[in-house]
């Protein structure tokens, strides 16, 4: 018997054991899932907490509803990782051999690395939307907030969710003028980047967007320290920006047991090959998700892409095959615009997203790099395709790899 | 892919200014470069973190994180703040004859 043992039940951990039960022979492999919190979140959805859109009974279900039958799920700590004699020490004691393992731990976010961040203020007048607790808390603040200096500031790249600062200054936005105080509330958005985004004709189009609903962008802002006291970021070229309420995407890492096994790189991401997420380093380890530096979007979606195009990939490798370059970088994120609208984005590792029509039979086309009401319903209903389809390995009618199919070439 | 000629040499860049092969590059052209970007003279310490970024990307092949080039020289980043104003990671990266960072996704 084989033992394929998978770190983190997360997004990109159940697809992978439920799309690799179905195509792995169950008489010569178990497959066994470690993670120590029983309960999946719907990342995306916490961008839509504070804002009253979703309670907590939208973004969490047990992670046992989406183990597939012949499958283990140990609900354990990860003490310790040792890639040379193919073994993971459990936080119960037990230990647990492996002939292949696929590292899908996740990023996490870490604001007690920045000087200021997760002191006294936090949950107070600094706040993050990035976990759980997190949503829930400005949420509450948001509910007795009347209106001030709302900066958003982005810590350091890569973020989960590239687009979600944008997103969530966008629907803040929509939300302030629902509430009739939309002209008391200052919107500031300091992030590391020169633009809005980082692919430079999206950055463009978003930074268009920004302007016309009265979102201020303060580029190239590294911050060095916040100041709770005097309510304000200083950044590493001593510019400084006031808040009233201060809105934090602290810096994302990978789990600290990945750098601890030397599999990490400075942010404890798995360095991989891109296209196949093989490690650099052991041919018997794989890191899937958030959790690998792939130079892709830290999403849901490209999880989604990227175990689509692993699953074959790892039953020939395993047989004795070459791995193929099949991962091509392909993400597609909707982006909430407020006011009903969104946008959406497809793109790869060579192609920047681009303008045009979104083909999808049944149900689009949806407008790339365009507001439109069909892209925010596209959102919404992505709740219930995550839920129902994703996590369960299920096919989606979206191709892995990136088409330029209705996309307008510059 | 446009050519340009710096400190005498012709090279190869993209349309954003940075060298495409690093092979190319020379110490006269990141003085050059480096002028380019506001910085009329390369200190000693300039040079550490010019020569560490060209020895890591050659071994990890992309232009490293401001993050790594800490680490790899004991330099904070606020040192790099000073030495290579605003946006240090990019700025090395020109000069030291790199790609534009990427990691920024």
């Amino acid at each position: 018997m084989k033992k394929l043992l998978i770190l983190g039940a997360g997004t990109a951990g159940t697809m992978v054991a439920n799309r690799l039960r179905k195509q792995l022979d169950t008489a010569e492999w178990s497959i066994t899932l470690v993670d120590q919190n029983p309960t999946h979140y719907y990342q995306p959805g916490f961008l839509f907490i504070p804002f009253g859109v979703y309670g907590k009974r939208d973004v969490i279900k047990p992670k046992r509803d989406f183990m597939p039958a012949g499958t283990e799920l140990i609900l354990a700590k990860i003490n310790a990782i040792d890639p040379e004699a193919q073994k993971v020490e459990l936080g119960d004691g037990r230990t647990l051999r492996y002939d292949y393992l696929i590292v899908a731990t996740g990023a996490d976010i870490h604001p007690e690395q920045t000087p200021g961040l997760s002191e006294d203020a936090w949950g107070k007048t600094i706040h993050t939307f990035y976990n759980y607790e997190g949503a829930l808390a400005l949420a509450e603040t948001f509910r007795g907030w009347k209106g001030g200096r709302l900066v958003v500031n982005v810590v350091e790249n890569p973020i989960k969710c590239p687009v979600a600062p944008l997103e969530f200054l966008m629907l803040a936005d929509w939300y302030f003028h629902e509430r009739g105080i939309r002209d008391k509330v200052e919107l500031i958005y300091a992030t590391p980047l020169p633009g809005a985004f980082t692919k430079p004709l999206a950055s463009k189009l978003l930074g268009g967007l920004l302007e016309e609903k009265g979102i201020k962008v303060e580029p190239e802002f590294m911050i060095e320290r916040a100041d709770p006291d005097a309510r304000k970021i200083v950044s590493y070229d001593e510019r400084e920006v006031e808040y009233d309420l201060l809105v934090s995407v602290p810096l994302n890492t990978g789990a600290p047991v990945i750098g601890e096994a030397g599999l990490g790189d400075d942010l404890n991401f798995v360095p991989v090959n891109k296209n196949t997420f093989l490690s650099n380093k052991y041919p018997n380890i794989f890191a899937l998700g958030d959790a690998s530096n792939a130079p892709a979007s830290k999403a849901g979606s490209v999880a989604h892409f990227a175990v689509d195009t692993f699953g074959e990939n790892f039953v020939r490798y395993v047989e004795g095959g070459e791995l193929k370059p099949l991962f091509d970088g392909h993400a597609n994120c909707f982006i909430e615009s407020g006011f009903g609208k969104g946008l959406l984005i497809d793109f790869n590792y060579d192609t920047e997203p681009l303008p045009g029509r979104y083909p999808l039979p049944g149900v689009g086309p949806f407008t790339l790099l365009e507001e439109s009401e069909a892209n925010h319903w596209g959102k919404l209903l992505f709740r219930w395709m995550y839920w129902n389809l994703l996590l369960k390995g299920e096919e989606l009618p979206l191709p892995a790899r990136m088409s330029l199919a209705g996309k307008w070439k510059r | 892919m446009a050519t340009r000629t710096i400190a005498g040499k012709t090279v190869t860049v993209n349309d954003e200014g940075f060298m495409t092969n690093p092979a190319e590059w020379t110490q006269e052209i990141a003085t050059e470069l480096a002028k380019e970007e506001g910085i009329p003279a390369l200190s000693e310490q300039h040079w550490k973190i010019i020569t560490f970024s060209r020895q890591d990307a050659g071994a990890a092949g992309k232009s490293p994180t401001l993050r790594r080039i800490t680490t790899g020289t004991g330099l904070s980043t606020k040192d790099l703040f000073s030495l290579f104003p605003k946006g240090p990671a990019k700025k090395v990266a020109r000069i030291a004859g790199l790609g534009k960072p990427e990691g920024c996704v």
